[in-house]
């Protein structure tokens, strides 16, 4: 494992009755970068998310975490939410989850879990009201307000999530993931749905989330996004890797336009001998 | 002209509406109310019919159909009109003075309740008012707000709350008959001991969700009773374990009539029951400032709001790191030590346990009362507690009632009647309960409640 390297994903497979949803899968995402997976629909990325981020026991693999700390972790062998709280991953769904009953702010308190139970002596020294445990919850809140700044959701800290147009719900979802203090952010498809506009300030908060130190890796169906944001992308079609390389590499990759243009086996090959006599001449 | 013609139209609606709720009422109520069956002399059981109580409820459902739609509803649209009209909000943040302090109110009149009684009925009058009302609806709304913990907050479905009520009970009776330890040793040590069943029974039910974990939790609060039932040698089945020792004044003054320490000797007062009641009222009263204290308190710590956060979305917890296992059992250890405070109560103040107060109906109970109330809210659950439990205990003193249905009618084999049309009322015109706003536990400007619209219920 290289130094620059924060996840490494090595011989993934999982199988869902007989279907085999991902094939002997390996990529890498470095650190402080944005890693995309992109790729047909049924391709398998949402499946390969759910083994990272511990929702599904991959079938067969290793999927190592590097910590800034220098500790490995193996994700496979963490249990859901020790992912979270002892590898750092933070993630966001495909279908918006968001405790659409509690406000805003508490959702993003919700977030911060881990830290106040600490602070708070499991609870038990929080009941006394000790001054420590209010200094935790102050920052707490400071951490919030920074999230909520940076999603452009102050105005509405006091609204009830639920209460939020869908593409504030994106932005606090990933707001929400931010203040669990993660290394690595996985964003299932944030784009979807949301219009030009949107999209616009959500690549400007990944970037920013970037900026600060924190690796992305991202899910998108949308080209043009992928493209505009990623450092490294990763092509993936039934289940195995077509591509992986930079944007630009991607992009002119035949496969990988084979698969989203959805040509046949043959022509692809075509594609490529053609490829392979132009650049002859 | 034509507004004639309208209220011809609308009188001949009321009256086919009328005929219609009639006739329905007449099926419904034609084999539970016209046919009666009795053990005759012989022991066997026989039947008997009642047109003339099966006539009296078809006609109540048939003429209170037709007056509401004829004048009651007419009345409200009109009313509903005229202030669209006026151009008002119909919905308005400004509450008025008495609904802006109604807590305080509240809590002023619950501390006053049985010098109030005192005053107005006397001594004797008062055993009814404060043991009956107070004291049955303050255990109530102890054990729905011990169950609006696991059900109202962590959005656990616990079909079998009752049993920790009932270990409760049992604890306090088995200890304080056999080792003789006091009321006050033995509050908290039932709640630790109901505290650590609910564990035990978390572990191996939580895994479960929703329906599953529904009909699971049912059957613990079953066994629960069975084992009660069964298991002679300490519980004495179903004669149940009598003589439990009363509560004392922190050990100073005793409410037994022998003891040399007598609270009614002690100061001079004439003897009566009454003083032992109103001591244990202002228990229960403690301990139910105690259960709404700790939930105001757990719901702004990081283990409330993750017990909420349960109840919308078990899987968005997880990947926030939420251990959702642990989560689930301390709301579930939580809500049961409540109920087991509640339960050591019960019995010091019968002074008597057995199986029977703890069937599932209790359980049933204490749910409707969350369910109603709204569920997560302290105010609506109280309220809720005091329509229902207060509710069958007035269906008692309808005596008058005799006079129209005949004297062998028992209103209050009609409570279960009253619970079923509370509960179609509420669900009609409050489908989220009596409050179904949730007050927020944190804010940055301005606390706003969230309507009840954007809450889950939780799936267990």
């Amino acid at each position: 494992m290289t130094k620059d390297t924060i996840l490494k994903v090595e011989h993934l497979s999982m199988k869902f009755g007989g279907l085999m949803a991902i094939n002997d899968f390996s990529f890498e995402a470095r650190r402080g970068e944005i890693t995309a997976l992109i790729g047909p629909n049924g391709a398998g990325k949402t499946t390969v998310f759910n083994c990272i981020t511990g929702f599904y026991k991959p079938t067969m693999g290793m999927i190592t975490l590097a910590r800034r700390n220098g500790k490995e972790l193996l994700l496979e062998r963490l249990r859901d939410f020790e992912i979270n709280k002892v590898g750092g991953v933070a993630r966001t769904f495909q279908n918006i989850r968001l405790f659409s009953g509690l406000t805003v702010l508490e959702n993003l308190l919700v977030a911060q879990h881990n830290a106040l139970m600490k602070a708070s002596g499991y609870t038990i020294l929080g009941l006394l009201g000790l001054p420590a445990y209010r200094k935790a919850v102050d920052l707490s809140i400071e951490k919030a307000k920074y999230w909520l700044d940076k999603a452009d959701l102050t105005d509405r800290a006091d609204d009830p999530a639920g209460d939020l147009p869908y593409g504030a719900q994106r932005r606090l979802e990933i707001a929400r993931a931010m203040c669990t203090g993660p290394e690595l952010l996985c964003l299932d498809e944030p784009a979807a749905g949301l219009n030009p506009r949107e999209s616009a300030a959500l690549n400007t908060l990944l970037h920013s989330i970037r900026d600060e130190g924190v690796s992305i890796l991202l899910i998108e169906h949308d080209m043009s996004v992928v493209m505009e944001i990623s450092d490294h992308v990763v092509v993936l079609e039934y289940g195995q890797k077509i591509s992986d390389g930079t944007p630009d590499h991607v992009k002119n990759d035949p496969k990988v336009i084979a698969a989203y243009l959805g040509v046949e086996d043959d022509e692809v090959d075509e594609v490529i001998a053609e490829e392979l006599e132009g650049g002859r001449h | 002209m034509a507004s004639a013609s309208a209220n011809q139209n609308l009188m001949g609606k009321a009256l086919r509406e009328g005929l219609f709720a009639g006739v329905i009422a007449f099926l419904m109520f034609l084999l539970f109310v016209g046919v009666e069956t009795y053990q005759d002399i012989n022991n066997a059981l026989v039947w008997r019919t009642r047109w003339g109580l099966l006539a009296i409820f078809v006609v109540v459902a048939a003429v209170g159909r037709f007056v509401t739609v004829a004048f009651i509803k007419p009345h409200m649209d009109q009313r509903k009109l005229n202030k669209a009209k006026q151009g008002l909000l119909d919905v308005s943040d400004e509450k008025g003075f008495l609904r802006r302090h109604f807590l305080k109110f509240a809590l002023v009149l619950l501390l006053v309740y049985p010098f109030l009684s005192l005053l107005i009925v006397g001594k004797q009058g008062s055993l009814k008012y404060v043991d009956n009302f107070g004291i049955q609806i303050l255990i109530y709304v102890m054990l729905a707000w011990g169950l609006n913990i696991v059900v109202g907050l962590a959005g656990l479905l616990d079909l079998g709350y009752v049993a920790f009520y009932a270990v409760g009970a049992y604890s306090y009776a088995l200890l304080s008959s056999h080792f003789g330890f006091s009321f006050w040793i033995l509050l908290p040590l039932s709640g630790i001991f109901a505290a650590l069943w609910g564990i035990m029974l978390g572990f191996p039910v939580l895994r479960l969700r929703g329906d599953y974990l529904a009909i699971v939790t049912l059957a613990f609060g079953e066994i629960i009773r069975l084992v009660l039932i069964n298991w002679t040698d300490v519980t004495k089945g179903t004669f149940g374990i009598a003589g439990i020792p009363k509560a004392t004044f922190f050990g100073i003054w005793s409410f037994d009539t022998g003891a040399t320490n007598n609270f009614v000797k002690a100061w001079g007062l004439s003897a009566s029951s009454i003083y032992y009641k109103i001591f244990l009222f202002y228990i229960i009263l403690a301990l139910c400032m105690l259960t709404a204290y700790v939930t105001i308190r757990l719901r702004r710590m990081p283990i409330g709001r993750a017990w909420e956060a349960l109840r919308e979305d078990e899987i968005a917890c997880r990947s926030l790191g939420i251990d959702t296992v642990t989560t689930k059992l301390t709301a579930f250890a939580t809500g049961a030590m409540f109920g087991g405070f509640a339960g050591a109560f019960f019995a010091s103040r019968q002074g008597f346990v057995s199986p029977e107060s703890f069937v599932f109906l209790e359980s049933a109970v204490i749910l409707a009362i969350v369910v109603l109330g709204g569920m997560g809210s302290l105010t609506g659950i109280a309220i809720a507690a005091a329509v229902m439990v207060g509710g069958t205990e007035i269906l008692r003193e309808m005596s008058f009632l005799k006079v129209v249905f005949g004297p062998d009618f028992t209103p209050e084999l009609y409570r279960m009647l009253l619970f079923g049309l509370a509960m179609i009322i509420v669900m009609l015109f409050k489908p989220r309960g009596f409050v179904g706003s949730r007050e927020p536990t944190a804010f940055l400007k301005e606390r706003r409640a969230v309507s009840g619209s954007f809450t889950k219920e939780g799936h267990g």
